[in-house]
C-alpha cells in the first residue's frame, strides 16, 4: 500500500468535487433539504382536526363540553349542525374528519349522575389520524367529566400517565434522530456510488487501471474526500436537529460523532461496491437509492416498530445498517445512551462496514471485461 | 528485474497464440508476435480489426481468452501489475481528467507511478517542453485542443520513463501539423531506447514505423518493414487520372490481367500483371467514352498494398 497513491486519488477527487458546483451543492444541500422537508412533512401529531358538532342538548353544560374540546387545540370546529343529515354530509364530503353528537338528555343525565353516551364519529379512512383523534376526544371528555363531577364527593379514577423520553409526545422529536440516520444512509451510498461509474463513463478509468495502482489504494483514496463530506453532512444535520427542530441531545456528542463515522464508513463503502458493479452513473444512483432508501425508511424501525413486523421481515432488518444507526441516534439523542448500551449496534455497524469494504475491493477489477 | 532491462535477448513484447473472443466474435485470433527492444511497431488495420483489443491485452487491462503474452519480460496474465509498472498506455479515448489542469494531471500520474520527488522537476520540465505545453500548464485539460490533449496524454504516460509504450490510435482526429509534431516526439523517444507499439488507421503514419503489421478481422496479414511491404506486391502499379474515375474503376476491374483498382478521389491506382496491359485498359476505357487525362507508374504505398490484401481476404 502506497500512501502517495491514496493521497493522489483523494486530492484529485477533492479538486473535482470542488470544481463541480452541482455535485458540491448536492453533497451539502441534499441532506439539509431532505431533513427540512421530511422533518416538517412527517409528523404523527394531529392538529386542527376538522370537527363538526351536532348539539341536541343546547345547554350551558354541553357548550362547556364543546368549549373544552375546542380549547385543547387539537380540534377545529368547522360547523354546528342541527340535522343528522348535515353531519353525514360533512363527513362524506371530507369537510370534517370527526363529528361529535351530544344527545338531548345530556345535561339532565349528567345532573342525575346517570351514564351519558356521546356519539363520536371519526373518518377511519385515515386510520392513523382517526386513532389519534379518538384519543384526544376521550381525553378531553374525561377531563370534562372529572371537572363536572368534582365537588360532588365522587371518587374519580385519576390515571397519571407519564411518558418517558419524549414527554410532550411530540412525534418530531423522535422522528428527527431516526430521520438523520435514514438520510445519511441514502446520502452516503449516493455520494460514492457515482464516483467509480463516472470514471468508467468518462473513459478515465481505462487510463487509471493501466497504472500500478492497487484496488484498495483507489478505493481508500475515493473514500477519504467523501468521508469528509459525509461527516460535515452529519454535523449539519445534528445542528439542524438541535437548533431548528429543538431535539434535545441527552447523550455525548463525541460518542455520536464517532459512531456516525463508523456508520459512514459502511455507507460509503456500499456506494463504492455498487459503483464497481454498475458501470453507468444512472444505474449506480438508481441501485443505491433502492438498496438504501427503501430498507432504511421502512425496515430500520425509524417509522414502523420492528417488533410489529412479521418474523421474516424482522430477520431481514438485521442486515440493514440503518437499523443500528437509528437505534444509536435515538439512543444518544433521546435517552442519553452510553457506549455500553450501544455496543452491539456499534460492533455490527463496524462489521458491516468491513465486509462491504472488503467486497468492494474484491469486486473492483483492474481489467476491462 | 533489472536483468530484463539490460538483457537484449528478451524481446520487448512477445505473444503466443494470443486470442480474445467476445461471445461468438473473435476479436483477436491467435496473435504471434515478437517485437525487439527499440522498435517502433505500427499496428495498422481498419476499424474492428482487433487493434484496440490487442493493445488492451498487452497492457494487462484485458484478460486474454487464450494464449499468452510477455511485455518487458513479464507475463500479462500472471504478472499484470508488474507489467503496468514497466509500460505506458494511452487509450484511444482521451483518458485524462478534463476538470484538472495540465500540471495537475501530470502530477497525479507522477504520484500514481510514485516518481521520486527529486526527479520530478526536471522530468516535468522536459515533458512540458517537448510537448509544447509549458505555456498551458495551468489550463484545464478539457480546454485544450485535440492535438494538445494527445500530447498531454503522452506526457502523462511518459512520466515514469516506461520501457514499452502502447499508443492506441494516438493521432486519431488530430490535425496534420499536430500529427507531425506527435511523431517527432515518438522518434525522440525511440532514440532513448523506448519500444513503441502504436496502432493507427492512418496508413501514411504506418510508413514512419520501423515495422508494420497489417491486421484485419483479428489476424495478421503482413508483418515487415515498410519498404519490404511496399515491394511485396510484386506487380507494377499505375496511377491514372480521370473525371469519371468511379466509372473507370468498374470497367478496369473487368479487364483480364488487372489485379486491383482502387479509387482515391479522381485518381485510380491500378495493379496489373504486366505493363503492356495499360494500353489495353486505355483502349477499353475509350470504347466506353471515358477519357484518361494521364497515367504514370508509381511505387505502391502501404495503403495500396493493404487495400489489395484486405480485398483479397
Amino acid at each position: 500500500m502506497k500512501l502517495v497513491r491514496i493521497k493522489a486519488i483523494a486530492k484529485k477527487e477533492f479538486i473535482q468535487i470542488w470544481r463541480d458546483p452541482l455535485s458540491l451543492a448536492m453533497a451539502f444541500l441534499m441532506p439539509v433539504m431532505l431533513l427540512f422537508i421530511f422533518g416538517y412533512a412527517i409528523t404523527l401529531d394531529v392538529n386542527n382536526l376538522k370537527t363538526v358538532i351536532h348539539d341536541l342538548d343546547r345547554s350551558s353544560l354541553s357548550r362547556e363540553l364543546i368549549a373544552g374540546i375546542s380549547a385543547s387545540g387539537y380540534f377545529k370546529i368547522v360547523d354546528y349542525v342541527t340535522d343528522q343529515k348535515d353531519l353525514d354530509r360533512y363527513l362524506d364530503s371530507g369537510k370534517a374528519l370527526a363529528a361529535i353528537a351530544i344527545p338531548a338528555d345530556f345535561s339532565e343525565s349528567m345532573a342525575r349522575g346517570r351514564d351519558v353516551q356521546l356519539q363520536v364519529i371519526v373518518d377511519g379512512s385515515d386510520s392513523n389520524t382517526a386513532t389519534i383523534g379518538l384519543g384526544y376526544i376521550s381525553a378531553a371528555v374525561e377531563k370534562f367529566s372529572r371537572k363536572v363531577s368534582r365537588g360532588k364527593g365522587q371518587q374519580l379514577i385519576d390515571p397519571r400517565i407519564r411518558v418517558w423520553y419524549n414527554p410532550e409526545l411530540k412525534s418530531r422529536v423522535f422522528i428527527i434522530p431516526g430521520l438523520i440516520a435514514v438520510i445519511m444512509a441514502v446520502i452516503a451510498a449516493l455520494l460514492t456510488s457515482l464516483t467509480i461509474a463516472r470514471e468508467w463513463e468518462r473513459g478515465t478509468m481505462e487510463q487509471l487501471i493501466a497504472t500500478p495502482i492497487k484496488a484498495h489504494e483507489l478505493i481508500l483514496g475515493k473514500l477519504l474526500p467523501y468521508f469528509t463530506i459525509g461527516f460535515i453532512d452529519i454535523i449539519l444535520s445534528v445542528l439542524l436537529a438541535l437548533f431548528l427542530f429543538n431535539v434535545p441531545l441527552k447523550g455525548n456528542i463525541f460518542l455520536l460523532m464517532i459512531l456516525s463515522g463508523i456508520f459512514l464508513f459502511g455507507g460509503l463503502s456500499l456506494g463504492i461496491l455498487i459503483s464497481t458493479v454498475a458501470k453507468s452513473q444512472l444505474v449506480a444512483s438508481q441501485i443505491s437509492m433502492v438498496v438504501t432508501f427503501l430498507p432504511a425508511f421502512l425496515l430500520s424501525g425509524f417509522m414502523y416498530a420492528i417488533s410489529n413486523m412479521p418474523a421474516a421481515l424482522q430477520f431481514i432488518t438485521h442486515i440493514i445498517p440503518a437499523r443500528y444507526f437509528v437505534t444509536i441516534l435515538k439512543g444518544i439523542f433521546l435517552k442519553g445512551s452510553t457506549l455500553n448500551l450501544l455496543i452491539t449496534e456499534t460492533v455490527l455497524l463496524a462489521i458491516f462496514g468491513l465486509i462491504v469494504f472488503g467486497m468492494a475491493n474484491m469486486k473492483f477489477k483492474k481489467r476491462i471485461a | 528485474m533489472s536483468r530484463y532491462i539490460s538483457n537484449n535477448i528478451i524481446p520487448a513484447i512477445k505473444t503466443s497464440g494470443l486470442t480474445k473472443t467476445f461471445g461468438d466474435t473473435i476479436a483477436v485470433d491467435g496473435l504471434n508476435l515478437e517485437i525487439r527492444k527499440g522498435e517502433l511497431f505500427g499496428l495498422v488495420g481498419p476499424d474492428g480489426a482487433g487493434k484496440t483489443t490487442a493493445i488492451r491485452m498487452l497492457s494487462a487491462i484485458m484478460e486474454p481468452t487464450k494464449g499468452e503474452a510477455w511485455v518487458a519480460g513479464h507475463s500479462v496474465i500472471s504478472e499484470g501489475e508488474t507489467v503496468k509498472e514497466k509500460i505506458g498506455y494511452m487509450s484511444q479515448r482521451f483518458g485524462l481528467y478534463e476538470d484538472l489542469t495540465v500540471i495537475e494531471n501530470i502530477l497525479f500520474y507522477a504520484d500514481l507511478y510514485d516518481v521520486p520527488k527529486k526527479e520530478r522537476p526536471l522530468r516535468i520540465e522536459s515533458l512540458l517542453g517537448f510537448s509544447n505545453l509549458t505555456p498551458f500548464q495551468d489550463r484545464l485539460a478539457g480546454r485544450l485542443s485535440g492535438g494538445m490533449k494527445q500530447k498531454l496524454g503522452l506526457a502523462c504516460t511518459l512520466i515514469h520513463t516506461p520501457e514499452v509504450l502502447f499508443l492506441d490510435e494516438p493521432t486519431n482526429g488530430v490535425d496534420p501539423v499536430s500529427r507531425r509534431d506527435f511523431w517527432k516526439i515518438l522518434y525522440d523517444l525511440l532514440k532513448e531506447g523506448v519500444t513503441i507499439f502504436a496502432s493507427t488507421s492512418y496508413l501514411d503514419e504506418a510508413e514512419r514505423c520501423t515495422r508494420v503489421c497489417l491486421m484485419n478481422k483479428g489476424s495478421i496479414l503482413m508483418d515487415d518493414n515498410p519498404a519490404a511491404i511496399k515491394r511485396s506486391l510484386g506487380l507494377p502499379m499505375f496511377e491514372m487520372w480521370s473525371d469519371e474515375a468511379r466509372k473507370a474503376a468498374e470497367i478496369i476491374k473487368t479487364v483480364k490481367g488487372v489485379h486491383s483498382a482502387s479509387l482515391y478521389g479522381n485518381k485510380l491506382h491500378v495493379a496489373v500483371n504486366s505493363r503492356e496491359l495499360m494500353d489495353d485498359i486505355i483502349i477499353e476505357l475509350g470504347r466506353s467514352g471515358i477519357t484518361i487525362r494521364g497515367h504514370r507508374e508509381i511505387l505502391p504505398s502501404i495503403e495500396d498494398i493493404f487495400i489489395s490484401r484486405v480485398e483479397r481476404q
